[in-house]
């Protein structure tokens, strides 16, 4: 079935830098996002007419664009316009921390109106200060709330790293696809074993962390 | 910007569209008949079937389509199962699409506070009565907003086609850079066309949501 490949020479050890390569990329790229994500996230909800308009346009963008499009957009386009060299890595994680900036800017804001006007109200009357409030009631709950949903859009950027493929860095998938290659004479069914080898690292990969994701869901429910 | 490559281009990319589109809405479609059937074997504990579905659903929802398409295109025909490029898109983002809309439609299903059901029983509904009445109507409003997100993520996911060798818009843009270096105006008419293929998609999407969202009871 072609499973013999994997582990004849380096080989797995060059599928597992290969899934490196992705996930340093979704790793730095979820770095931004999250920290990106809050501060627009926050500025969301003050009810400004410009920023609301800004960053309506922005989500819409990130909605309804596929991020192939946009790092072909920044990798092909940015050359282009500018006659410099943006490498490949640093134009994907530009586009990762674009998309994942929105996302999260998304679940922030989500989580901040899902908390109550009456919980601002209460605290007020109790005499506590605005900052007291976000200290002890608001941010608590909203970071609860948070951490699952962060949690989820790390695999969800890992799942969506795998594009970088397409504008040529070399990662699992390019890995895989040299393995077989190289193998194409002795083990004609290299394909089939490689690729449920990356298929199955995939899953490896993101699986654990969705698994924690709904954990924590379900323990901080209320 | 050259318009007359512009003009000249339309055409191709007209086709590339067409094909995309084609074969977004009929994984869509596939993808909402499996979910749907995935989503009454979890709501129903078939045993066997159950464990199943779980598993697939697992294990879909947390790969890539890039890797499920490489898998399917390339990795089977090794072990004599081969299909075409355009079969395969399909299949591919069925079953990707599959895993998404169990969830949905599953967590829709599993809302419906169980009081519901028994008293929907002790009324003298028949179980047909009891879906058609009950908890169709409810489940369904509980789950659109979450089709809807499936819908558009799957389409936007159709840009990944152009690896298993499909002429969709990834590949026509890829290729007219590629051949000719008007990267400007291949990259415009790629943003316009998936413009044209999801604004619509979003728009109807917030609207639909906005529409059945009176339905729901006690909220």
């Amino acid at each position: 079935m072609g499973f013999e490949v994997i582990f004849k020479g380096k080989n797995f050890i060059r599928l597992l830098s290969g899934l490196g390569v992705a996930l340093r990329i979704s790793v730095i790229s979820v770095a931004i996002s999250i920290a990106l994500g809050i501060v627009i996230g926050m500025l969301m909800t003050l009810k400004k007419p410009v920023i609301n308009a800004v960053t309506r346009v922005y989500l819409e963008i990130v909605r309804i664009m596929p991020q192939m499009v946009l790092l072909f957009i920044v990798f092909f386009g940015f050359t282009k316009m500018t006659g410099s060299n943006l490498s490949a890595e640093l134009s994907s994680i530009i586009v990762f921390s674009f998309w994942g900036t929105a996302e999260m800017a998304d679940l922030v804001r989500g989580c901040m109106i899902s908390i109550p006007v009456i919980q601002y109200e209460s605290s007020k009357a109790l005499g506590l200060t605005r900052l007291q409030t976000y200290i002890y009631v608001i941010i608590p709950q909203i970071v609860r709330r948070l951490i699952p949903l962060s949690i989820n859009l790390i695999t969800r950027m890992i799942k969506t790293t795998s594009l970088i493929m397409m504008i040529g860095i070399v990662e699992v998938l390019k890995v895989a696809q040299q393995i077989i290659e190289a193998n194409r004479k002795s083990a004609p069914k290299a394909a089939f074993g490689v690729f449920a080898a990356v298929f199955l690292l995939y899953f490896l990969a993101c699986w654990p962390i969705s698994c924690l994701s709904k954990y924590l869901e379900k323990k901080w429910e209320n | 910007m050259d318009q007359e490559v512009i003009n000249s281009y339309i055409p191709l990319f007209k086709d590339a569209f067409l094909l995309t589109v084609k074969i977004g809405w009929l994984g869509i479609a596939l993808a909402f008949l499996l979910g749907i059937v995935c989503a009454f074997i979890l709501y129903f504990k078939i045993p066997v079937a159950k464990t199943v579905v779980r598993c697939y659903v697992e294990l879909f929802r947390n790969t890539p389509l890039l890797v499920q398409l490489f898998f399917i295109y390339y990795g089977l025909p090794a072990v004599g199962i081969s299909i075409s490029a355009e079969v395969c898109g399909v299949v591919g983002l069925g079953l990707l699409g599959g895993s998404y809309m169990t969830e949905s439609i599953r967590s829709g299903l599993e809302a419906i506070p169980v009081i519901q059901t028994e008293s929907a029983l002790s009324l003298g509904m028949t179980n047909g009565q009891l879906f058609k009445n009950v908890i169709l109507p409810q489940a369904f409003t509980i789950s659109v907003p979450g089709i809807v997100a499936n819908v558009i993520f799957l389409l936007k996911e159709t840009s990944v086609f152009s690896a298993i060798s499909l002429m969709d818009l990834m590949f026509t843009a890829k290729d007219l850079i590629g051949l000719y270096y008007n990267t400007m105006e291949s990259l415009f008419l790629l943003v316009i066309f998936y413009v044209i293929m999801l604004l619509p998609v979003s728009l109807a999407g917030t609207f639909i949501e906005k529409k059945v969202r009176f339905k729901m009871f006690g909220d």
